[in-house]
């Protein structure tokens, strides 16, 4: 090739590596052709689209592009797509929703999207809840205020304890702290414990048993079996919403402590709401 | 280099247009045998049917973009075994390097789209304006008559033509051909179709029609990759100089000195698609087609002199030629230990995918245990895991499977939304379910850190089953 182009005198750039030369070709016309184009081309794109930066924002361009605006029309879109199916979530009755192999995987899907954005924080990304917070268990089958699709629905609609919607569910346990003797709390607390069959000082439960059914028997029932109208939970099971060791239990009886859940009803639409209950009423514990 | 600086050099210059003229003989028979096979392959085949079952499509060739399945013929290929696809890269690759150590270019010069399309191209051209003196005459006349216009006009709407048949067949690879045919003749396929189609169209009308040696020369990365790929045995078009050199016309009495077998008569030269000088040696441009033999062999046969002159040969035949000693055999180049190294292993990735493809399990299922909490408890004690199932069904038809869990402690099983552990997925999907795995209270599992666990899959129609082996997780974990 060298030689060659020897021959036909072509120049060279002058550079030289180990005796190779570089030679100084012309280059071909439809090359520089391509890049007279690619110019051309380059400034009618920075007209058209956003391009130029400015002190605040960039030169719009004449098309009017924003990816933000295409984030919102493609959000639309989706929005659009699913309206009839969020329309048929909203009419068909709850209880009938698992009936339907379609609406359920829509809805539980759905559900488990909107739970990990607005649930999660709470229970958890798994719905697992968080113990030492007081954030109950969503896939355990113990519930307190329900675990039916409705109930579950009226919860997440309404919340529980807040000040926000009247319709919210509320309860409180009072804090016996100032009106048991830590004596007397210690009998109650292993009378709690005897319930659900956990080591407890069989001295003291006679003792606790009287206090139980003056004190606590209202809400948690006689047995201690809870009472879901009142959000009470049952405390003959192997589920504690703050721990069931002798002190968590002790430490409840004097301060009685309350989860407090917001009402999602005025911040999502219908369809999410119904299609986080019908999640998780499918975690594993829906009743 | 201080040699003529005075005039500067030209930056840019124009392509030097060629018109390779007709030529007939083996390589050019070859030539046209393979471009008949090859792009009759590539027109035909989404057209071919291939009866799958009901409810999956019946094209034999079909990439099923949309739904994510690659169908060829009896296979179907699922994303998750896109390994088929890696192993024919493989063996597209190690094919290349076979055939480049033992034959030089020859996928540039018979099989590459390129040189494919350009050569039905300048056939076309032929048949429009004539062979390359017509051609020529037609290029330097520089009066646009009738003629003139009327020949370009119907070469360039032939070669518009084809392109549009190019661009077409693509896209019906990804979609049902007869019913993509109809939409787009009544104007209803989406865009999508329509774009690809023009710009495939278009790239085929400019590549094949006038960007043709350039794009082997300037585009294509494989004339450089080459250099490192051959050896000095591997064979290429080469000019036998020793036998040729001095060229000259052979006429009598005007020489004194004799001259070699070359009459230098061009025709090398003019049938080159290229543009090249074979004689001038190997070189970048040259993609091997071997019609340059074929002109050559024609003019000696005339001549009555040995053919070869222009032939296969290998860098290696150089010397010993010289020498005089007689040519190597053809198989002596191409049997050689590194061309069988790499047939070995081509073969061998190809026996590979062949036997994983016919070992693939009828069932396939993947079993994830949830980790996010890794157990619950249950109200009355017992512990609970979850399993996350992905159950492929890979027939046309829909397919009950019964799901069962195995250990050596006692577990209770059951599938969220199923009964019975019986589930049933439709044809061609892949289903999610939710296995719950239940130890009793204060079992051993439940108390553990973990227990093993196998999870069964079974096809109740056909009897397959599979399983995988995971872990229970108790309290202690």
């Amino acid at each position: 090739m060298a030689k060659k182009d020897q021959e036909k005198n072509v120049p060279t750039t002058g550079h030289q590596w180990d005796g190779i030369e570089e030679l100084d070709n012309p280059m071909p016309r439809w090359w520089l052709w391509t890049f007279y184009a690619c110019i051309v081309w380059g400034i009618g794109y920075t007209i058209a689209y956003p391009a130029w930066p400015l002190i605040k924002e960039a030169t719009p361009g004449l098309l009017g592009y924003s990816t933000r605006a295409n984030v919102a029309a493609e959000l639309e879109q989706a929005e659009a797509a699913n309206a009839a199916i969020n329309a048929k979530l909203v009419e068909t009755e709850l209880t009938q929703i698992a009936q339907d192999p379609e609406l359920l995987t829509y809805a539980t899907r759905k559900g488990d999207a909107v739970f990990k954005t607005w649930c999660a924080q709470c229970h958890g990304s798994g719905a697992a809840g968080v113990k030492a917070n007081g954030y109950p268990n969503l896939l355990d089958d113990d519930w307190l205020w329900g675990g039916d699709i409705e109930n579950i629905h009226l919860t997440i609609s309404h919340g529980i304890r807040n000040e926000e919607d009247p319709d919210a569910r509320f309860s409180a346990m009072s804090a016996f702290v100032d009106i048991f003797t830590q004596d007397e709390v210690a009998q109650v607390a292993n009378y709690v414990q005897s319930l659900s069959g956990a080591p407890n000082d069989p001295t003291l439960v006679d003792a606790g048993g009287l206090l139980f059914a003056d004190n606590c028997a209202s809400c948690h029932g006689e047995t201690g079996m809870g009472d879901r109208e009142q959000g009470a939970p049952n405390l003959t099971d192997a589920i504690w919403l703050y721990g069931g060791t002798y002190d968590d239990i002790a430490y409840q009886i004097n301060y009685a402590r309350n989860g407090v859940m917001p009402a999602w009803q005025n911040r999502l639409d219908e369809a999410s709401i119904r299609a986080v209950a019908a999640y998780v009423h499918s975690l594993g514990g829906g009743e | 280099m201080s040699q003529e600086q005075n005039t500067p050099p030209n930056l840019y210059s124009a392509r030097e247009p060629i018109f390779p003229r007709r030529v007939s003989g083996a390589f050019r028979n070859l030539k046209w045998v393979i471009m008949a096979v090859t792009l009759g392959i590539y027109y035909l085949t989404p057209w071919i049917r291939w009866d799958r079952g009901p409810q999956l499509p019946d094209q034999a060739v079909l990439l099923d973009l949309a739904n994510r399945r690659f169908f060829f013929f009896w296979i179907e290929i699922w994303p998750h075994e896109f390994y088929f696809v890696a192993g024919l890269l493989i063996m597209a690759g190690l094919g290349l390097f076979l055939f480049t150590s033992a034959l030089g270019r020859v996928w540039c010069g018979y099989a590459c789209p390129q040189t494919v399309w350009t050569d039905l191209f300048i056939l076309v051209e032929r048949w429009i304006e004539g062979d390359r003196n017509a051609r020529l005459r037609l290029h330097r006349q520089k009066k646009l008559d009738l003629r003139k216009v009327r020949l370009r006009i119907t070469k360039w709407v032939v070669w518009f033509l084809i392109g549009l048949a190019t661009g077409g067949a693509w896209i019906f690879y990804f979609t049902d051909a007869p019913t993509l045919f109809n939409d787009l003749i009544n104007f209803q396929a989406s865009p999508i179709a329509y774009t690809t189609m023009f710009v495939l169209t278009m790239t085929t009308f400019i590549f094949g029609g006038f960007m043709r040696e350039q794009i082997c020369i300037y585009a294509c990365p494989w004339p450089r990759i080459q250099a490192a790929m051959m050896d000095e045995d591997t064979l290429t078009v080469a000019y036998r100089h020793w036998r040729g050199e001095p060229r000259g016309k052979h006429r009598k009495a005007e020489h004194q000195e004799p001259l070699g077998d070359c009459i230098d008569c061009m025709a090398c030269v003019n049938v080159c698609p290229m543009g090249i000088d074979i004689r001038d040696g190997q070189q970048l441009e040259c993609i091997t087609c071997a019609l340059c033999i074929d002109a050559c062999d024609d003019v000696m046969e005339k001549l009555g002199k040995p053919r070869g002159l222009i032939d296969y040969m290998a860098l290696s035949d150089e010397p010993a030629e010289v020498q005089g000693k007689p040519p190597r055999p053809i198989w002596q180049h191409i049997f050689r230990l590194r061309t069988m190294l790499y047939t070995v292993l081509w073969a061998g990735v190809g026996i590979a995918l062949v036997v994983a493809l016919f070992v693939r399990p009828a069932i396939d299922f993947t079993a994830a245990p949830v980790r996010n909490p890794t157990f619950v408890v249950l109200s009355d004690g017992s512990v609970r895991n979850t399993y996350e199932l992905r159950v492929r069904n890979k027939n046309g038809s829909d397919t009950d499977f019964m799901i069962s869990t195995t250990s050596s402690a006692h577990l209770i099983s059951t599938i969220e939304g199923f009964e019975e552990g019986l589930v049933t997925v439709p044809a061609d999907t892949t289903q999610q379910v939710k296995l719950y795995v239940v130890a009793p209270s204060a079992s051993e599992a439940s108390q553990a850190e973990r227990t093993d666990l196998r999870i069964w899959i079974e096809d109740v129609k056909s009897g397959d089953s599979a399983f995988k082996d995971t872990v229970f997780n108790g309290r202690a974990n």
